[in-house]
Formats: C-alpha cells, structure tokens, sequence
C-alpha cells in the first residue's frame, strides 16, 4: 500500500522529525540514536536514565518492524567485509564526534547548534567523496 | 513511567519513519550519496522533512523553562567545532558510505537484512567501544 503514497521520503522525514520534537518537548532529550546507544551500552547509568534509553530504542525497532509492508530490492552478496569496516568507521566516527545523522543531522540542526551544522557537512561530504570512490575504483 | 511511554512512542515513529522513507534501504542510501554516478536524491526530502519539523518545532520548545514532564532540557553543553568533530563526522560519512547504514537503519535492520546485520551491528558495538576509549 506504500507505495501509492506520492512522498514516502518526505513522510517518513517528516516522522522522525515529530519523533525527535516529542521526545524534546516531553523528556527534554536529543533523539540521537548513536549517543542512546552508547550511553546504554557503555556508560553505567541509574535505573531511569538506562529504562527510557531501552525503551527508545526497543520502540525504533519495533517501529520499523511494523512499517515491513515498505517493500525494497534486498541487497545480497554484499562484501562482508565492506560491512565490518563500515560498522567499524560508523561505531567510532559517531562516538569521537558525539552524534550520527539523527543526533547532528536531525536535532541539532533544528536547534541551530553550528557544531551539527558542521557535523552534518562534514559525514555527507565523506559519504559522498565514499560512495563514488567505492563506485569507481573497485570491481 | 510517563517519559518511559514518551521515549517507547517517540522511538516507534523514529523507526517507522525510517521505514517509510526508505533510509533502511542502504541501495538506495548510497545512490543518494552518489551525485556524480546513479544519483537518487530523493532522500534529501528526508533531511528536508525531519528539519523543518524540528526547526519549527524546537523554537516552541526551547520557550519552556523546563521540558513538560522532565525537569530540565538535556542538552550538550559545548558548541566549539573541534578537531574531534571533524575527526569523528569524516570517518562516520566513510563507514555510511561504505555500507548504506547508519546507526538506526543498522538497527532497523536486525528486522529486514539479519545476515548483513550480523556483521554490521557488532562492528558499530566494538567501534563504538574503540570511540568511547578515546573520549574523555
């Protein structure tokens, strides 16, 4: 049924941006995914601080699981190891700068933080510099 | 156990919104980071959505003294762009573009693609870990 929706990007985007507004106007928290990540799994937390970072995230996956009818082309035979670097890259580049597309890219940069506006340049201008390198230089 | 309801729906419209725009389908991510080849730019409504929300809807908020059921806004403290941050976003933008994933479609993903998730979440764990032990 998804795909009769004449926007699913501009939806969806406008989804995540609602989810990230209700999470600030309530709980007075960032919805950045990377940081409720790392904070649950590596930083020793009290009771609270720990349930609503378990709850966020249990809810993002559930949340997607729930919108499954989206139907796309599944990759397969990606390079593994492509994947292991990138997780690699992905898990350091968002905890040494402190935030990944949602953290920078969606909330901070609807709080007008300069260091998200700069963040955000930045891993696009990687990714992009990335993907085209990947494209043409590699089988 | 209010916030705990907030945080569980707020994540549900996270997730299904990453779902619904497509930004779980890392072909399509890395045709969106691909202006000079198979350009998808679709993706950029994405951004474009998410922040006209959030830009609207954060000047409201950040009227309020206090967030409506918690007692204070949780915010980062620094705004300096540093070594760190240009550091950390560069090698974050390669491992995006190297996969199509970032950390919530990686997560997302356990659900639609566990055998590249297999190899994906672990990484981003240990990476993750390697972050923190270099962070103060």
């Amino acid at each position: 049924m998804f795909e009769l929706w004449p926007s699913q990007p501009l939806l969806g985007g406008v989804l995540i941006g609602i989810s990230a507004a209700l999470l600030l106007a309530f709980n007075g928290r960032i919805a950045g995914i990377s940081g409720i990540l790392y904070n649950l799994l590596f930083n020793p937390l009290s009771s609270p601080e720990r349930s609503w970072r378990l709850c966020f995230i249990i809810g993002l996956i559930g949340g997607g699981y729930l919108m499954l009818p989206v139907e796309f082309e599944l990759r397969q035979d990606y390079p593994p190891i492509l994947l292991i670097i990138s997780g690699l890259a992905v898990g350091i580049g968002t905890r040494i700068g402190n935030g990944c597309t949602s953290g920078h890219g969606v909330c901070g940069i609807g709080l007008m933080a300069g260091r998200s506006i700069a963040a955000t340049a930045i891993f696009m201008a990687s990714g992009i510099l990335t993907v085209t390198l990947l494209r043409n230089f590699s089988g | 156990m209010q916030r705990l309801i907030i945080a569980l729906i707020s994540g549900l419209i996270f997730g299904a919104g990453l779902v619904i725009s497509e930004m779980t389908n890392p072909i399509k991510v890395q045709n969106f980071l691909d202006p000079l080849g198979n350009w998808d730019p679709s993706l950029a409504f994405v951004m474009g959505g998410a922040v006209a929300v959030t830009l609207v809807a954060s000047r409201f908020i950040m009227k309020r003294k206090t967030p409506i059921i918690a007692d204070r806004f949780y915010m980062a403290v620094q705004n300096t762009i540093d070594a760190r941050l240009i550091f950390g976003a560069g090698v974050f933008g390669m491992g995006w573009g190297l996969s199509g994933y970032c950390p919530g479609p990686g997560l997302i993903n356990t659900m639609i693609n566990p055998t590249e998730a297999m190899l994906f979440l672990p990484a981003l764990i240990v990476g993750g870990w390697i972050g923190q032990r270099y962070s103060a």
